[in-house]
């Protein structure tokens, strides 16, 4: 086949073929389009204003390295005026995070920003690796997505962040809108196509990748040759978001625009008032200060569960009559540090590219 | 038989069914041994399926060709820009799987 022409700027060769539009484009055209889209993503929604201190989080994997890279390149680009942080979460597993957090602190120099890492050992006193050992592998992700919301939340706090984004991407969002169909989850259907989430007691949240396909955030790591690391968890992986990934790929492998096609659909889906008021009000941890749709929040539910040597307390209604059959939480339990929102003043000191 | 060298590339989590190794020379016939057709793409996915792939097979190809969510690049150019498994190798190409399934 001869080389076909970019057809943008009709003079470089075509390297990559966009799955949203079936373009067919050069290296420097694409660079250029993918970059203006996420900024064009970021002022149609507001997502921020000049001087807002904004962490992201940063996982070591291709989306939040490619997220880090293009934000700090919009920000210079545009003079969003952000000041931008790396947020790092170790779960405490051998062989996957310490990796991975590797190369989060090469990010932090190759792209100047402060990083902190905050770890579950820290706050909650256990490691992933320990929760595995006394939970086995079958209930274990539902600690870990817990805990991890909430430690991005308390890592946000330390560092005084008016915002957090996270590299969610448009084939991650359409596979979470088919999840929640298919599980029947209007809640989440009603929520999880929203570009910022934010709760009073929260700290606002945003996914600037929202319309970007996985396929150009690859390509983007790929044709700059950015650092990345690309392990599956060693515990068991989310099952069910596998059998959701699969089905998009095939859809996408027949139609491209499937991805965008569905988030479109879940964008107009529109919850309605009598389905909402079913859903619990939420109040804050009477433990920790989280938000909690409970007297407890999910994460101190299942510190209890782990401390007392019952992790079931935290998963099923079961488990957590049988623990509450065993009397009150003794006073020496081990809980988390009170959650409070960022104030006017870094709380804690922050590691700098050295 | 005349032979091609091409440099096979692994990336993206892939390099782990691939005896953890990003790179590989790979030499192949220039020419299908069942239909005498100059060796394509195809025949690549197919040779390093039998040759190369130390486990879980169903994580690189389906359907005879490589599984949806796997980037193939030929030359650094998305392969779906050069006919994809029709396109005939050439010595000293170098081809690239890069899986997007892993986690970000």
């Amino acid at each position: 086949m001869a080389p076909r022409t970019c057809a943008l700027c009709e003079t470089a060769k075509a390297m990559l073929k966009r799955p949203k539009t079936g373009q067919q484009i050069c290296r420097d055209c694409f660079f250029y389009v993918f970059e203006t889209e996420v900024h064009n993503t970021i002022t149609e929604s507001k997502l921020f204003q000049r001087g807002d201190r904004v962490a992201i989080g940063a996982s070591g994997g291709k989306d939040s390295t490619v997220l880090a890279r293009v934000m700090k390149t919009l920000n210079e680009r545009y003079d969003y005026g952000l000041e931008l942080f790396l947020l790092s979460i170790d779960e405490g597993i051998t062989g996957y995070r310490d990796d991975s957090l590797e190369t989060v602190k090469r990010n932090q120099e190759q792209y100047d920003m402060p990083l902190k890492i905050l770890s579950y050992d820290e706050l909650y006193g256990w490691t992933m690796d320990a929760i595995v050992s006394q939970v086995g592998r079958k209930n274990n992700c539902t600690f870990c997505g817990v805990f991890r919301r909430q430690a991005l939340d308390r890592g946000a706090a330390m560092l005084n962040v008016d915002h957090i984004v996270t590299g969610h991407n448009a084939d991650d969002i359409a596979e979470t809108v088919l999840m929640n169909i298919m599980r029947g989850d209007i809640a989440r259907l009603g929520r999880c196509t929203a570009i910022c989430t934010q709760g009073e007691d929260t700290i606002k949240r945003s996914k600037p990748f929202k319309y970007a396909y996985e396929k150009e955030i690859v390509m983007y790591a790929y044709f700059k040759k950015l650092d990345y690391f690309s392990t599956e968890c060693i515990y068991s992986p989310d099952a069910y978001r596998g059998h959701a990934r699969v089905f998009l790929k095939e859809l996408e492998a027949a139609r491209p625009s499937a991805i965008i096609d569905i988030i479109h659909s879940g964008e107009a889906f529109e919850v309605r008032e009598e389905v909402k008021a079913t859903q619990r009000v939420q109040q804050t941890c009477k433990r920790c200060g989280y938000m909690s749709s409970n007297d407890l929040c999910k994460a101190c539910t299942l510190l209890e569960g782990l401390e007392r040597g019952m992790a079931i307390a935290g998963i099923t209604d079961r488990g957590r009559k049988q623990l509450e059959a065993q009397g009150p939480a003794p006073d020496n339990l081990r809980t988390i540090p009170l959650f409070k929102l960022p104030s006017a003043n870094p709380t804690i000191a922050i590691e700098t590219a050295s | 038989m005349t032979t091609i060298s091409v440099k096979v590339e692994f990336s993206g989590g892939l390099e782990l069914l691939f005896s953890n190794q990003r790179s590989h020379a790979v030499t192949i016939p220039s020419t299908d041994p069942t239909d005498s057709a100059p060796t394509n793409l195809q025949y690549l996915i197919t040779y390093l399926r039998d040759n190369l792939l130390k486990e879980r097979v169903e994580l690189f190809v389906e359907n005879e060709t490589v599984r949806p969510g796997i980037l193939v690049l030929v030359n650094d150019t998305d392969w779906e820009l050069e006919g994809e498994g029709d396109y005939v190798l050439k010595d000293g190409d170098e081809i690239v799987f890069i899986s997007t399934l892993h986690g970000g």
